[in-house]
Order: structure tokens, then sequence, then C-alpha cells
């Protein structure tokens, strides 16, 4: 399995010479298959970057949702297999208990917001609620799980995984959420997607000293996020959704600072744009 | 055991943060968290007991109505909540693990979440005035 981060940055893209190695695309990770499946992780601005390197020879495209904040969809829009007459993509989403997902995604993707419609585009589209069941589902050799997670909103988790390795990919999530102390591993929000991983892909939004301005928004402290890294088992752990108002200097101080906070059972990697993972099956 | 569902989760952080007494139960009826106001009831902090079968929990909280009559499960607002899955209201008497008598109003609802999920009831009680 091969991951690649086309867009780290939550909330807001955030471009400029100070952002240009942790990048300021939001949300969005490829992960490619053994067998070349391509499934796509939010569509994030840096979805237009990854769509551009899909050919007709990628075949079926799964883009996966975590939910529909306008920061993990705004890409969508710029996504070229969706231009692609015949190309077949399947849009998955946490399911919602009023609208299905092509009625919520038809409110970004249409005029005033788009000009192009959903149901205007030439590929072979297919909308999907992502199936819940803890058994999860295959797309191709990848299995694919989604669990609801705690963040504003319907929002799921995703655990992919593959010949024995696996990963883990909650860009929002605030596990902390009133709570002064994560409970046991049955009451902690995300644990089972997370649970062992090879990779987890967290939310590490904010600092320690900017949480407490910032609780119910669905993110996380960097000491949440290296205590759920811990509590999960979790071999490595990639900060993700970084905040708009950290350059690259205060995000590289903010990873110094949690390697240095004490002996973490994990190795933690700095979520930078076009970091690339190769987890090799066992 | 397997992490709880994240409505769940979000209840007892929810529960934790109220003064009134509030009990989160499954679908089987196993006692899932209680808060510390609750800790009237069993006599012991939740995280002395963790979870609690519903075979103990209902030996240890004995329910009456004002003649002092047993109180049938069914017609009780937290057995309506999970036989039923309907909310209901209710006052009646409750002896907890300390052996006094209170009188109780209690308001139990179904959990109802994401997907037609039924996850059990909370069941909140005010002490009423005997």
């Amino acid at each position: 399995m091969r991951i690649t981060l086309y867009g780290t940055r939550g909330s807001l893209a955030t471009p400029g010479p100070e952002t240009v190695r942790y990048g300021g695309n939001t949300s969005c990770v490829e992960v490619r298959g053994e067998d070349g499946t391509v499934l796509v992780l939010d569509a994030g601005t840096g979805i237009r970057r990854l769509g551009a390197t899909l050919g007709p020879e990628a075949g079926r495209v799964d883009v996966l949702l975590t939910h529909l904040h306008m920061d993990h969809i705004q890409g969508l829009g710029f996504f070229r297999p969706l231009d692609q007459p015949g190309q077949e993509v399947h849009i998955w989403g946490p399911p919602s208990t009023t609208l299905h997902l092509s009625a919520r995604l038809g409110r970004y993707l249409s005029p005033p917001l788009f000009p192009v419609r959903l149901r205007e585009l030439p590929c072979r589209l297919a909308l999907h609620d992502v199936p819940l069941d803890p058994a999860g589902f295959q797309i191709g050799t990848l299995r694919v799980c989604a669990a609801h997670v705690c963040h504003p909103g319907p929002t799921v988790g995703y655990r992919i995984s593959e010949g024995g390795v696996s990963i883990a990919y909650i860009p929002d999530h605030e596990p902390m959420l009133g709570a002064t102390r994560l409970a046991g591993a049955d009451w902690i929000s995300g644990f089972d997607l997370a649970a062992g991983v090879d990779l987890l892909i967290h939310d590490s939004q904010y600092s320690a000293v900017q949480y407490p301005h910032h609780v119910g928004w669905g993110h996380s402290a960097i000491p949440h996020v290296l205590e759920f890294a811990a509590r999960t088992g979790a071999t490595r752990l990639v900060t993700f959704h970084h905040d708009p108002r950290h350059d690259d200097a205060a995000l590289d101080a903010l990873v110094d600072e949690a390697r240095n906070s004490a002996a973490l059972p994990f190795e933690i990697v700095p979520g930078t744009e076009g970091a690339r993972f190769d987890l090799a099956s066992h | 055991m397997p992490q709880k569902a994240v409505e769940l989760i979000l209840m007892r952080q929810l529960a934790s943060y109220l003064a009134m007494p509030i009990l989160m139960f499954d679908p089987d009826g196993t006692l899932l968290f209680y808060n510390e106001p609750a800790e009237v009831l069993s006599g012991r902090r939740f995280d002395e007991t963790g979870e609690i079968p519903f075979e103990e929990w209902s030996s240890t909280v004995h329910a009456t109505d004002d003649d002092g009559t047993p109180l049938p499960f069914e017609v009780r607002p937290l057995g309506i909540a999970l036989l039923k899955r309907q909310a209901a209201h209710r006052k009646f008497w409750a002896q907890g693990a300390d052996g006094i008598r209170r009188k109780f109003e209690a308001t139990a609802f179904p959990l109802e979440g994401q997907g037609g999920r039924h996850l059990g009831a909370v069941m909140i009680l005010w002490e009423a005035p005997s």
C-alpha cells in the first residue's frame, strides 16, 4: 500500500512562502493498493493535483469523504476524473438522517457556488452512503472500514487494510471533547479505527495553548493526539489538518516539542504535502 | 471490548458534566454509565463498578409506587424506553444501595443512532418532594 499526502492543511487553504514545506492545500490523501486500486481520502484543494496524475489507465477511482465541511470537498469540482467521459468514479460519504449524499454535495456543486451541477458531469458517477458495518467493505485489494468519530455533524474516519498492514485516516477528530483524560478504550472515539495501525494520519490542529479557546470545534491539540496514538498502539503518527495560523516554523516547533515531551511509543512524522509512505504487505 | 458508538461517547461526556443523576443503558438493559450524581443509587463510583449487568442493577435498585407496590420493569420509564423505544416519564420511589427510599421523577428516552441503530436508553432522575 502506498500513501501520498496531497493536502495536509485544515480549515482553509493556506498557500504562501511561509507554508511551502507543510503545504497549503486542504485535506486530500491518495491510497494505492497493490493491484493499482486508487482511493482518494477527502476532496480538499489537494485533490486537484492528485487528479492531474490520474490518466485513463487508473480505471475506477473511489473518493472517500470523511464529512462535508468545505475544506474537505472544495477541490471536488477540479478533480480531473470527474471531467472524463466514461471515467468510473465513486464518491462515498457519511450517511445523513435527512438528505442523500447527492443532495448535500449538490449544495456546493451547483450555482451560484459552482457553475456545473453534479448531474452534468460527463463521468460515470456513483454516490454512496458509506457502510458503517465494522466488518467493512472491499474496494479492489483494499479493505475499508468507516466509523463515526467526534466532530460536529456526521463525520467518519477510515481504516484501510491490505496484506496485513493498515492505516487510519482521522483528519477531523476531537476525542478529548468534554474529557480531561481519555477513558477506557471502548469509550474512546476512533479507537477501533486506529487500534494497532501501521500509520495513523490524525488531526493535530491546535497547540495545547490554543485548544481551550476552541473546545467543541471538533479538533485535537497535539498532546491529545499523542495520547490517542499511544493508547491505540499506532506505529507511526502523521500530524495532519494543520491550523492555517501555523506556518512551517510553527509546525516544526510543535513537532519538536511533541518529540521531546515524553518517550513516545511510536514514531511521529510531520505531515507535509508530498510525503509518501510505502507499507509493505506482511 | 468493542468501542462504543460515538453517540454514546458524546452522551456520556454530556452526562458527566450535568448535575442531575443520569444513567445510560444498552438495548439489553446493561448499565453502561452513570454520572456522579447517580452514584447515590448504586452506592459506588462508576470508576469502581464499570458497566453493571441488568440483573445486578435491578437487584440493587428497587422501584415501587406510592403504596410500596413493586413496579414491573415494563411500566417504568426505562422499561418503556428500552422495550417500546418510546420516551416516558413517571414518579416512583426507589431504594438505592444506601437503603434510603427516595421519591424520584424519571424521564427516559431511547437513543436512536445514525442509520437506525437502537443504541439503548438514557434515564434522567430528579429527586421529587415526597
